[in-house]
């Protein structure tokens, strides 16, 4: 039995934990806004690291999922709505059209379904960006707050900073908790199967096309969650984040941190958007995403990535 | 309606047709010699059209646009050279299927390369072209319709580069060469045909004609270092619709989106205009991924 | 009369080739079938045609009184009937131990949720689920390569791992593809013993094959086909003294 393997998370809770220390002692608490940030951009990467690192199914339209989520989000809570039913709210409607875009789309393979997600993202953004009631290419602003309990907020302000840090940090925690288990388990298995041959699958009683709309909705789901939250963070949404670019970014770092990699994928989330939201790249950001993905074509094609090897667990995982 | 309204849409659509048609061409070019898809095929045209604005101030226009079609296919045959043939697993066996997705990502991340550099080297200013013949007020007129002298360029930069591609993949050596390597590449080095230079070849004449139909179209559409993704998408729906890897096929689909596409603002608000080829993308590849007039027989076989 | 496996007028098209051709036998229970035939003679098609992953443009698969013909790969595997590949197809990244706990996917149901949860359900089904394939992989003696992937176990262990893959479902049929091929002598052996032996637990093994020996020496009945066509079918003995059979294999030679 594969052996739940929880170094992973503990590996990653420490450093977490460990982070606010530091920047602390280099008073750099300003980080921790942007680590905020980047946590959920991670998030949204995990998704697809799920779906194509062990499900073997790519998609390009991470970033649609995103941007429903926040929208959504956005729409909802400054019509009134509490922003944790807004935050629900969005995660099923997610749900739903990952369900209803994956029925048709995943029966596609390889380079149709990389092009058919593309498309569906750039659907999502020529909506939100073409439609007036959406905040056209302004996106929304002025997005309220989100109070998860009497004091726990997620928001933009600089005193919550510490707390808003904590509650992303302690999300991806969770959600990495979940993944391990789902890998671990009989579903996770049946998924895992689907990347290395449908035909065993099939023959062995897996529904296949039901497990690829499973994870393909997992994914959609966690980038959802990620939009949302981020929205909420922020304050604003805007068109920029169903951009086809952030697609290809979340295909980036899901390269180079691996692809059956959670560690690598959320380090390298983490850490690239993290420069990048600090202008580490300057003019070149779309540019370094783009190298990565050409150098770890070149270097390590197979299995992608060569961040993070055996000490975080990557061996068990595969 | 009025007629020169439809005339007006009509002729939007036959040029943005033409562009369509010749990326779709490039794709296919490039699919059949590797059978991976380029994604920066639409970063050719923006290349076509980039170099020639800034050759033409210092050569004459014919020499400025057979610069940038020469500039533009060098681009394309290094690009394959450094970064496609690195991995290697093109030209090892039989072309099997591994490896063609990494190369697919990898043109991805080169297009986006591309991009990055056009706009440092350009900016992101909206460039032009000057008009091969007259300037933008000209105009021609057929039957009370009026059109710019430049669409006939279009037209017949596009029937030339269909017709050259015709006859180099039916009658020259290298053509053949490089149909044969598709269809087996064992099968072709038995015959002595080098199959790593015809990968090459194939990316540089993919290269080439994108770059000439940037050239000849950016006069009316100008030119912008960030044209290439949607130029991709909408190539690549014209390919799929008119069948992967006919070259036929493309064409004839290359002027129905793009008339589709202009004749969609009748309905559709300007914004959600690419949403149409999109639609039409999904619906192809869902209900009939063959597309028009492909059918297995022809891309097993890759004719061009 | 006899209900288990029926294929009536089974038939089956690529282009203009007709693969299989209106091919009929009845199958019982408890017994070793083979299926014979010259190379292209469409054994794989009629096989894949029976376990659902090609669909027949006509005829009808008969199983348990059941039709079976238009069902997906995953259903019937549900119903009791798994496959090996001639093709080993393994998940090479796995250990032999999750790839035979692959096979028990059908028997068990805890779902993504109490996957991610590891609900007491879960917890509970993967407890069996490793016992089961453990068990399985000791029988066919591999127990100690249990958690090594499969990847890096030879050709014929991987082999065992999909045929202990196959078995610890409790299937009541088993289609096994060419399971001798790529075997060395020794290994075909153990595995002439190994499909005798599940005779004996009760199991029905519809078997299409190349060795001619391990055929003859295990098989209760036989079927042969020749494009695409049934021309014999019968007991070892009776295939072995049909001139019709004895003609398409000499030919096959004197070509």
């Amino acid at each position: 039995m594969k052996k739940k393997d929880y170094t992973p998370l503990v590996a990653f809770m420490s450093v977490s934990i460990l982070i606010p220390f530091l920047t602390n002692i280099f008073q750099v608490n300003f980080f921790l806004t942007q680590l905020t940030m980047s946590a959920y951009y991670a998030l949204a990467a995990l998704g697809l690291c799920l779906l194509l690192g062990y499900a073997g199914q790519i998609s390009l339209g991470q970033a649609g999922f995103f941007a429903i989520g926040g929208y959504t989000s956005a729409i909802l809570s400054k019509a009134g709505l509490d922003p944790r039913l807004a935050f629900v709210a969005s995660v099923l409607l997610a749900a739903l059209v990952a369900i209803l875009i994956g029925m048709p789309v995943l029966k596609l393979k390889g380079h149709y379904l990389a092009m058919a997600t593309l498309g569906f993202g750039v659907v999502i953004e020529k909506i939100v960006r073409g439609t007036p009631a959406l905040g056209g290419a302004d996106g929304i602003s002025n997005v309220p707050s989100f109070t998860i309990l009497k004091d726990l907020r997620i928001t933009g302000g600089k005193a919550d900073r510490l707390s808003n840090y904590a509650i992303a940090f302690v999300i991806l925690s969770i959600v990495l908790i979940l993944m391990i288990n789902l890998l671990s388990s009989r579903s996770g298995r049946a998924l895992r199967s689907l990347h290395g041959s449908e035909d065993a699958a099939n023959a062995m009683g897996v529904n296949v096309a039901n497990t690829k709309l499973g994870a393909f909705v997992i994914a959609a789901v966690l980038a959802a969650i990620a939009g949302s939250l981020m929205t909420h963070l922020n304050g604003s949404i805007g068109p920029g984040e169903a951009n086809t670019m952030k697609s290809i970014r979340y295909l980036s770092i899901v390269a180079v941190g691996g692809l059956s990699n959670f560690t690598g994928t959320l380090a390298a989330g983490i850490i690239l958007n993290f420069l990048s939201l600090r202008g580490v790249f300057g003019i070149y950001d779309d540019a370094v995403f783009g190298a990565i993905l050409v150098l770890v074509m070149i270097f390590a094609p197979n299995g992608f990535g060569f961040a993070f090897p055996a000490r975080f667990g990557k061996g068990a995982k595969k | 309606m009025n007629q020169t309204i439809l005339a007006q849409y009509l002729l939007s659509g036959l040029i943005y047709g033409s562009i369509y048609a010749v990326i779709a061409l490039g794709f296919n070019i490039v699919y059949n010699a590797t059978g991976i898809i380029n994604f920066a095929q639409g970063e050719f045209v923006m290349l076509g059209g980039l170099l020639t604005h800034s050759l033409s101030s210092v050569l004459p226009l014919p020499i400025a646009i057979l610069s940038s079609v020469t500039i533009t296919a060098i681009v394309g045959a290094l690009m394959e050279i450094i970064f496609i043939r690195n991995l290697g697993v093109l030209v090892k066996g039989d072309g099997g299927k591994g490896g063609v997705m990494q190369l697919t990502i990898m043109t991805i991340g080169l297009s986006i390369l591309l991009r990055e550099l056009a706009l440092k080297v350009w900016g992101e200013q909206v460039q032009t072209v000057p008009f091969f013949t007259g300037n933008e007020s000209s105009s021609l007129s057929i039957g009370g319709a009026h059109f710019s002298p430049q669409l006939l360029w279009i037209m017949g930069a596009t029937a030339l580069i269909f017709l050259i591609l015709s006859v180099f993949f039916k009658y020259t050596l290298s053509g053949q060469a490089m149909r044969a390597c598709s269809a087996s590449r064992v099968g072709a080095r038995l015959c002595g045909i080098r199959a790593e230079v015809m990968v090459t070849l194939s990316f540089a004449l993919a290269a080439g004609i994108g770059a000439a139909a940037g050239a000849v179209t950016a006069p009316l559409t100008q030119t912008h270092y960030a044209i290439g993704t949607s130029l991709a998408i909408k190539g690549f729906t014209v390919a799929v619709f008119g069948g992967l890897g006919n070259s036929g096929g493309a064409v004839a689909a290359g002027f129905i989106l793009g008339i589709i596409e202009s004749f969609s603002i009748i309905v559709f608000p300007e914004a959600f205009k690419d949403i149409v080829s999109i639609v039409i993308l999904l619906a192809v590849l869902l209900a009939r991924p063959a597309g028009l007039f492909g059918s297995r027989e022809a891309s097993r076989l890759k004719e061009f | 009369m006899n209900g288990f496996l029926k294929i009536d007028g089974l038939g089956k098209s690529f282009g203009g080739l007709r693969a299989v051709d209106s091919v009929s036998f009845s199958m019982k229970k408890n017994t070793i079938h083979s299926v014979i035939g010259p190379n292209g003679a469409g054994k794989t098609t009629l096989f894949n045609l029976i376990a659902g992953s090609i669909r027949p443009d006509d005829g009808t698969v008969l199983f348990n009184g059941e039709n079976i013909t238009a069902l997906a790969p995953h259903k019937v595997a549900r119903r009791g009937i798994f496959r090996t590949f001639q093709a080993v197809k393994l998940i090479q990244r796995m250990s032999a131990l999750e790839n035979v706990m692959l096979g028990m996917h059908s028997q068990t149901k805890s779902g993504i949720v109490s996957g991610m949860l590891s609900l007491p359900l879960a917890r509970a089904e993967e407890k069996k689920m490793t016992e089961r394939a453990m068990a399985s992989l000791e029988d066919v003696g591999l127990a100690t390569q249990a958690h090594l992937p499969t990847g890096s176990l030879s050709f014929g262990d991987q082999r065992m791992v999909e045929l202990a893959r196959s078995l610890v479902g409790n299937p009541e049929l088993l289609l096994l593809d060419e399971p001798a091929s790529g075997l060395n002598m020794k290994e075909t052996a153990g595995l002439t013993e190994r499909i005798s032996n599940l005779r004996e637990k009760g199991l029905s093994v519809l078997l299409v094959e190349h060795d001619m020996s391990l055929v003859m020496e295990i098989s209760d009945c036989l079927t042969v086909l020749n494009f695409g066509q049934k021309i014999a079918e019968g007991n070892p003995r009776e295939i072995q003294a049909n001139a019709d059979v004895i003609r398409i294999y000499l030919g096959e030679d004197d070509a």
